[in-house]
């Protein structure tokens, strides 16, 4: 083809040089419409979560909104302080974060320093197939084996509670904080590694006082990122650790998260532009905000603490 | 370890190499080295690219010791008491005595005290008067002294490209090592940084032995007191600098020295 | 000091001792990274080890054959199988060609300025999206705005929103893969730009895309949270129209506007519900789940490791 369109260039007459050029125009026309959908979808996301929240904010003042402590948009009288959301969130994701964040950075850093290139190949694709765990059987896991599990610990742990949501989120994300941690990991220069080797330090000195702190910025981007998932898993929470929405930063309670309440009010059949259906816009909202807020700061961590090797 | 015996014309050993074989897996890299590196004198590595020089060096640490693979045969004998090839021998226990600077300047992401105290805080050193001492005796040694004083918590990449490297030679000397290996430590460095980095080499022989690699023969002309010369893995010839370049006894030394191939 | 190193002598020496002191925290530290992976590990297996406990004996053909029923022992996957596979169609027919022509545009075309750092900060941000916000999305736009309804049209273009970013991603990833001195090369034979993208780049970096798409939708295939808020039925005693008719025009697309229902939805709805009965459903339901999700992960680590091993630049 290449060879027949150079004969073509040659002899062209001028007229099929214009089709010529504006097919290629035509094409990258076309490209630039698919990387323009992009920017369509982000531009929706906001105007649709914006107009559809915003006649809840006609009948609920932003300040009751964001500072009531009572979640009951559907009960008579209905309160709409989202703070009970907003803590459940935050618990879960802490309990998650408090298990991904050590088991994440350790099995880098073993896979990044200690493993022989045997180990990482089997290793990877096992972390890779727990990524790809659909978050529903997760769900069914945590609330049909861990949530049982953790009574035979603690008798009093109702059957939905955000431990074992948050235990099993946890494990979900730690192949994502795993692998860009390693990746991160390494990409630090070899040389450096060297130069602490020929110091004398052992291995584990090596990870920790020069590799560790070298690769910090794709570190921590990876926590920010591991963070931002966890405020958005829907699925582990709406299963297992239940639907009630109030305010207790105790993993043996169960509370509702922001997702499980979109997800929760989703099962009904709310009208169009009713106040639940606005609710679960404005939750939204505030969700992709904080996720938005998250992932910002990840990539710019990323970006801008390029390492000083 | 300060030990002068400028008198002495021919210097202790320091380290003695016998039968020394190296190989990258299959590929044999080193052939049957044999070398004396006297106490407190300068002894340089020289000859063609690929011809192994590097490779030789880094047996001294146990560098490739990191990587799988990689196999020694032979002997590297130090103080004529324990060869460090020795199975027995942890590398960390080798690299403990035997310091490196590296072909490019490699500080750590950290500041510049805290790169020439690294060696002693690996060592698990907590005396911390103690630490500031040995950084400052260092950087003392290393003539970076009068130009960092002021700004020891900066960040190491602040520093110029020769004053990296003088940095990577502090953080060397910091821990008293008998022996520091170069690699070809000035061939990133514009010459006036050059300049320096062999001033400071030359006043270190006093403390302690040094063995660099180089690939120009004017450094090693200029600095060492014993030559090497290497060629495909094995060693041709090794004696003093100015034997080995005034009156060389192979043929293919002389042609090199002269610069008829390289 | 010299002594230190000799290997035979009984009493150590502090260089031996901060050694041996120091080698072994270090070692400690690797059974730390040996234990964390076995953690994952035996997650993964106590998770295999619940499901197929629990659903093991529900798994046998009728369950994969019957419609959902009021009566757990009656019911069965058909309707959230074909579903599911139904709604995979439309999300990769839509994701796939979008995807790979923005990572081309972004790789290829885009001039370097304000603009391209907008789109780019918006892929990334896109993949990082909660995947419920597309759910309501989808309810806001597709359902109510388009009017699409609860069909598998807008349960397609649900999850190819989702996928759209990794395809991108791998698009983008696979096209700078390929060294610049094959694009001159094409360029050198009197090929235009968009010659040298579709003869050149595209096939070049074919086996790497598929590789990107198959794990985008095997995400895609276990996604329940937005289908869930576009109001996902699971209770469906119907299969959609064939696409493919008897009569002419032999092609339909009528199951387009059917409603559907799918593998994960119809699992979260058996998981959810009180009676044990339905819970050994769920785990069944998971098996099937899994093992979808599994080949499909499977084929592309594969697909990966022959590229890899064949493909050398």
């Amino acid at each position: 083809m290449a060879i027949s369109s150079l004969s073509e260039a040659i002899a062209a007459p001028p007229r099929k040089q214009v089709i010529r050029r504006l097919k290629e125009r035509f094409i990258e026309s076309l490209l630039f419409l698919c990387a323009f959908s992009c920017v369509a979808v982000t531009i929706a996301i906001m105007v649709i979560l914006g107009t559809e929240s915003i006649g809840l904010f006609k009948t609920v003042s932003v300040w009751e909104f964001f500072t009531g402590t009572e979640w009951a948009p559907l009960f008579e009288p209905a309160k709409y302080g989202i703070l009970p959301l907003v803590c459940g969130t935050l618990t879960t994701s802490a309990i998650a974060l408090f298990v991904a964040i050590p088991i994440g950075t350790t099995i880098a850093l073993f896979l990044s320093e200690f493993a022989s290139q045997k180990v990482r190949v089997w290793v990877k694709p096992i972390l890779e197939i727990l990524a790809g765990v659909p978050t529903v059987v997760y769900g069914y896991f945590a609330l049909l084996f861990v949530t049982p599990l953790l009574q035979l610990l603690f008798p009093d742990l109702p059957g939905f509670n955000m431990l074992a949501a948050g235990l099993v989120m946890g494990i979900m994300i730690v192949p994502q904080i795993s692998s860009m941690s390693e990746d991160a990991m390494r990409s630090v220069p070899d040389e450096l590694r060297e130069g602490s080797y020929a110091a004398g330090a052992t291995k584990l000195q090596t990870a920790w006082n020069v590799v560790f702190p070298a690769a910090f910025s794709g570190v921590s981007s990876s926590y920010i990122l591991g963070i931002s998932r966890a405020v958005g898993e829907t699925m582990i929470v709406s299963i297992a650790a239940g639907l009630q929405a109030k305010i207790s930063f105790n993993p043996m309670d169960s509370a509702a998260t922001m997702t499980a309440y979109i997800v929760q009010v989703s099962l009904g059949d709310l009208p169009h532009a009713s106040i639940g259906y606005q609710t679960i816009f404005a939750v939204g909202f505030l969700l992709v905000s904080m996720t938005l807020i998250f992932n910002t700061i990840g990539h710019w961590l990323k970006r801008h603490y390029r390492e000083q090797y | 370890m300060i030990n002068i015996d400028s008198t002495v014309s021919q210097a202790p050993p320091k380290v003695e190499v016998s039968n020394l074989n190296f190989y990258y897996g299959d590929k044999q890299a080193i052939k049957n080295v044999n070398l004396v590196l006297p106490k407190n004198k300068i002894t340089a590595l020289i000859g063609p690219s690929g011809c192994g020089k590097t490779t030789l060096l880094r047996c001294f640490n146990r560098m490739h010791d990191l990587y799988d693979g990689n196999r020694y045969e032979g002997e590297i004998v130090l103080d004529g008491q324990v060869n460090i090839l020795s199975r027995r021998i942890d590398p960390i226990e080798v690299r403990m005595r035997v310091g490196m600077v590296f072909q490019r300047p490699n500080p750590f992401p950290k500041s510049i005290f805290e790169n020439v105290a690294y060696g002693l805080r690996v060592r698990g050193e907590k005396n911390k008067s103690f630490i500031a001492d040995k950084v400052e005796e260092a950087l003392k040694a290393s003539a970076l002294w009068d130009e960092v004083n002021d700004r020891l918590k900066d960040m190491a990449f602040t520093l110029s490209g020769g004053q990296q490297q003088r940095l990577c030679i502090a953080r060397a000397l910091a821990t008293d090592p008998e022996l520091i290996l170069f690699d070809e430590p000035t061939s990133a460095l514009d010459p006036i940084a050059t300049r320096n980095i062999e001033d400071l080499m030359d006043g270190l022989k006093k403390q302690v032995t040094i063995l660099i690699v180089t690939h120009s023969m004017q450094q090693a002309a200029r600095l060492s007191d014993y030559t090497a010369f290497m060629y495909l893995g094995e060693m041709l010839e090794c004696d003093r600098t100015e034997v080995i370049f005034k009156q060389a006894a192979q043929l293919r030394t002389r042609d090199y020295v002269s610069g008829q191939f390289g | 000091m010299a002594t230190s190193l000799s290997p035979s002598s009984t009493p150590l020496s502090p260089i031996q001792l901060s050694v041996l002191q120091r080698k072994r925290s270090s070692n400690l530290f690797a059974v730390a990274g040996i234990f964390s992976i076995a953690i994952a590990l035996m997650t993964l297996i106590a998770l295999v080890l619940q499901l197929f406990i629990q659903g093991f004996p529900k798994l046998n053909w009728q369950f994969l054959t019957s419609f959902a029923d009021p009566e757990a022992s009656l019911a069965g996957v058909l309707a959230a199988l074909v579903g599911s596979c139904l709604v995979m169609l439309v999300t990769a027919a839509t994701a796939v060609p979008v995807g790979i022509g923005a990572g081309l545009y972004l790789e290829e075309y885009i001039a370097r300025n304000k603009f391209s750092a907008l789109i780019e900060i918006n892929v990334t941000n896109l993949a990082g999206v909660p995947s419920i916000v597309y759910g309501l999305l989808a309810l806001g736009l597709f359902k109510y705005y388009f009017n699409l309804g609860e069909s598998i049209l807008t349960a397609g273009l649900t999850l190819a929103l989702l996928v759209l970013p990794v395809v991108i991603v791998a698009t983008r990833e696979a096209i700078r893969a390929i060294p610049s001195s094959l694009r001159e090369a094409a360029y050198a034979m009197g090929a235009s730009k968009s010659q040298m993208v579709f003869d050149h780049l595209l096939p070049y970096a074919f086996g790497n895309i598929l590789t990107g798409v198959i794990i985008g939708l095997s995400r895609a295939i276990g996604e329940t949270a937005p289908l869930v808020t576009i109001g996902a039925l699971t209770f469906i005693a119907f299969l959609p129209d064939s696409p493919i008719q008897s009569g002419f025009p032999f092609i339909s697309f009528e199951w387009l506007k059917a409603p559907f229902t799918v593998l994960p939805i119809q699992m979260f709805n058996w998981v959810s519900r009180p009676e044990p009965e339905f819970q050994v459903n769920a785990a069944a339901a998971g098996i099937v789940l899994l093992s979808l999700t599994l080949m499909m992960n499977s084929i592309a680590i594969y697909l990966r490791y022959r590229i890899q091993k064949n493909l050398k630049w």
